[in-house]
């Protein structure tokens, strides 16, 4: 396959028409053959970016492009070398499956024995075959995308712009494309910007994610680090669940424990902080005497291989606890619970070490 | 019981009033068909009236073909770049253009005619020629095509495919001829069927356009009713009907076709 190419934007901002700043001025590299998934809720400017970087769209002027060592900025999208993949498939509803994919290659006015053979190849890749002759109309959604896939590799692109395409679909399908996604992007090794609201999508499918919020990058990582290591109360919340506990006050003693509804927590690296923020899979259901903090369950919501328990510890809002899925607490349960100080984290402290053990069982 | 009677009552009243449209219709077809329309029909039926109408009127009757197939050349080469602009531009002005094309289609005939002779009647090549009447015709057709394929083009999600189009490398001649015409394709044939039947029937506009010379279907028709036996005014009727009706059944079926799509 063609060796992959980085991108850069410098100093990217995207005004529209009426004033509003879809996109503030934005920094960033996405490496050569790594996929990057631009993750955020709507309005936060990841399709704007995208669209920047395809060239659908132009950046405010001061703004830049670049592929590899190259300016692409004041080039169109049918320039740029890209292929793409839209939420909504985009494919020509007047050719059938085959002339869809293979349309880049007659604009690249391949020879005729070269496009077949790219034509075999890619619908093998994405498992279209026998169905060349079929209309775009007469395809499930799922086949419909894996058309959209296959047009967009054909024609071996640089860079390869995945708009929500999963989006469409329903959970089942959703959860197998992304695994041939995945899969598909590490054997062809393009660089890759994969724009999703999906935060399971985004851990399965990038390398980095850029968490994106208001028209500005909120954090930028590996999916691990923006998981334990959230920048902000904002990509705590959006990537997984959280809960934040109030610090009501901090006991002068040496191991600096903090009063929180419903018990104290020994945090020594979250000295000063108003919130502790911890994810509902990290607190563990003890006994009472052993429990840091103690509280009633008001709900439990069984979700199959867990439950979540909502207990209540007098706090603004119940506390979330992941917990084995075949025990039973009925509501007003007294229950306790474990918050280890390896499992609290406040985004403006740095976070000790996670324990290679605990991150194999979590 | 009592649905019943309202049933045949229903039932009655819309026989009665598709009688209402359609004997004058069948009479005027059968008066083009009879020998003598006063005698009646027993003084039996001949198509003699049908065959004077070709030897008097079959110029008309060709320079109305010639008229709205270079009517429809005009507007599918102005409409369809047209309908396509108004879908591209988000601007304020492309409501008021799409407002002003049906400009012609609201005011009288007549007024447009006056206002062609007052601009271009001292031109008295172009003004004796049917390139005059032809303008006239494109004026009153081309709105119907425009919407036709603005219509269209607007489910057809034109947009996306052109983006996608794009990134697979297509330049802009490429993405309108491989994707924008023949997504539209349905608009585009809807359009034409609307326009050709426009211009084979239009009266108002060319009746004050034409010259002894350059005289349409239509206006023959008006001539020939003002002027010859009732028998050959009907024969005419008869070859217009004969025209006309397979392109109406063919809009009707066009729309289907569009509807389909959807």
């Amino acid at each position: 396959m063609s060796s992959s190419v980085s991108i850069t934007l410098n100093q990217c901002s995207r005004t529209f028409a009426g004033g509003n700043t879809a996109l503030q001025p934005l920094d960033l590299q996405v490496h050569a053959g790594e996929t990057l998934v631009l993750l955020g809720p709507s309005g936060c400017g990841k399709t704007t970016t995208l669209r920047i970087i395809s060239g659908l769209e132009s950046p405010d002027k001061g703004g830049q492009v670049q592929f590899g060592e190259r300016d692409v900025t004041a080039l169109p999208i049918e320039k740029r070398d890209v292929g793409m993949v839209f939420q909504n498939y985009a494919l020509f509803p007047n050719m059938s499956v085959a002339d869809n994919i293979a349309y880049g290659l007659k604009i690249q006015r391949l020879p005729r024995a070269e496009i077949a053979h790219r034509l075999d190849e890619v619908m093998r890749m994405v498992d279209l075959q026998g169905l060349g002759e079929r209309r775009i109309d007469a395809l499930s959604g799922g086949q419909k995308q894996r058309v959209a896939l296959a047009r967009a590799i054909a024609v071996r692109p640089k860079v390869l712009l995945f708009d929500e395409p999963l989006a469409a679909l329903d959970a089942k399908l959703r959860d197998r494309l992304r695994i041939e996604i995945g899969q598909l992007l590490r054997e062809l090794g393009t660089t890759a910007v994969y724009v999703t609201h999906d935060q399971d999508e985004a851990m399965a499918l990038g390398d980095r994610i850029a968490v994106m919020q208001a028209g500005r990058i909120a954090q930028l990582g590996s999916p691990q680090e923006i998981y334990h290591q959230p920048a902000n109360a904002f990509v705590a919340d959006f990537i997984g669940a959280v809960n934040c506990l109030d610090v009501i006050s901090t006991r002068a003693n040496a191991n600096g424990g903090l009063v929180v509804h419903g018990g104290e927590l020994r945090a020594s690296h979250l000295r000063g902080v108003s919130t502790v923020y911890c994810r509902p899979e990290d607190i563990q259901v003890v006994s009472v005497d052993q429990a840091d903090v103690t509280g009633k369950v008001v709900q439990s919501i069984f979700l199959g291989q867990t439950q979540r328990l909502m207990v209540d510890t007098g706090g603004a809002s119940p506390l979330q606890v992941e917990a084995p899925s075949r025990q039973r607490w009925p509501n007003g349960t007294a229950i306790g619970l474990a918050l280890p100080s390896s499992v609290l984290f406040h985004p403006d402290k740095p976070t000790p070490p996670v324990n290679a053990k605990e991150m194999a069982n979590g | 019981m009592k649905s019943r009677l309202r049933f045949t009552l229903q039932l009655s009243f819309t026989l009665l009033v598709c009688l209402f449209m359609i004997v004058p219709v069948a009479m005027s077809v059968m008066a083009g068909l009879t020998e003598n329309y006063f005698v009646g029909l027993e003084s039996g039926l001949t198509l003699r009236w049908v065959n004077e109408v070709w030897q008097l009127y079959a110029d008309t009757i060709w320079l109305s073909i010639k008229l709205a197939l270079a009517c429809l050349l005009i507007t599918i080469l102005i409409g369809v770049p047209a309908a396509y602009g108004l879908l591209r531009s988000r601007r304020r002005w492309a409501n008021a253009i799409e407002e002003l094309l049906l400009l012609p289609v609201a005011v009288p005939g007549l007024a447009t005619a006056l206002a062609l002779l007052l601009a271009y009647g001292s031109y008295r090549e172009f003004r004796g020629s049917w390139l005059f009447i032809l303008v006239g015709h494109v004026l009153f057709t081309l709105p119907f095509m425009v919407r036709a394929v603005l219509s269209v083009m607007q489910t057809a999600k034109l947009p996306q495919l052109e983006e996608a189009a794009a990134s697979l490398g297509a330049s802009f001649r490429q993405r309108f001829f491989g994707v924008v015409i023949p997504n539209c394709m349905s608009g585009i044939l809807a359009g034409a069927l609307m326009v050709v039947t426009l211009s084979i029937g239009e009266f108002n506009i060319t009746w004050m356009l034409h010259t002894p010379l350059t005289k349409t279907l239509p206006v023959g028709l008006a001539d020939s009713y003002a002027s010859m036996r009732l028998e050959i005014g009907s024969a005419y009727t008869l070859i217009f009907l004969v025209m006309v009706v397979p392109l109406l059944v063919a809009i009707q079926w066009a729309g289907r076709l569009t509807e389909q799509r959807r």
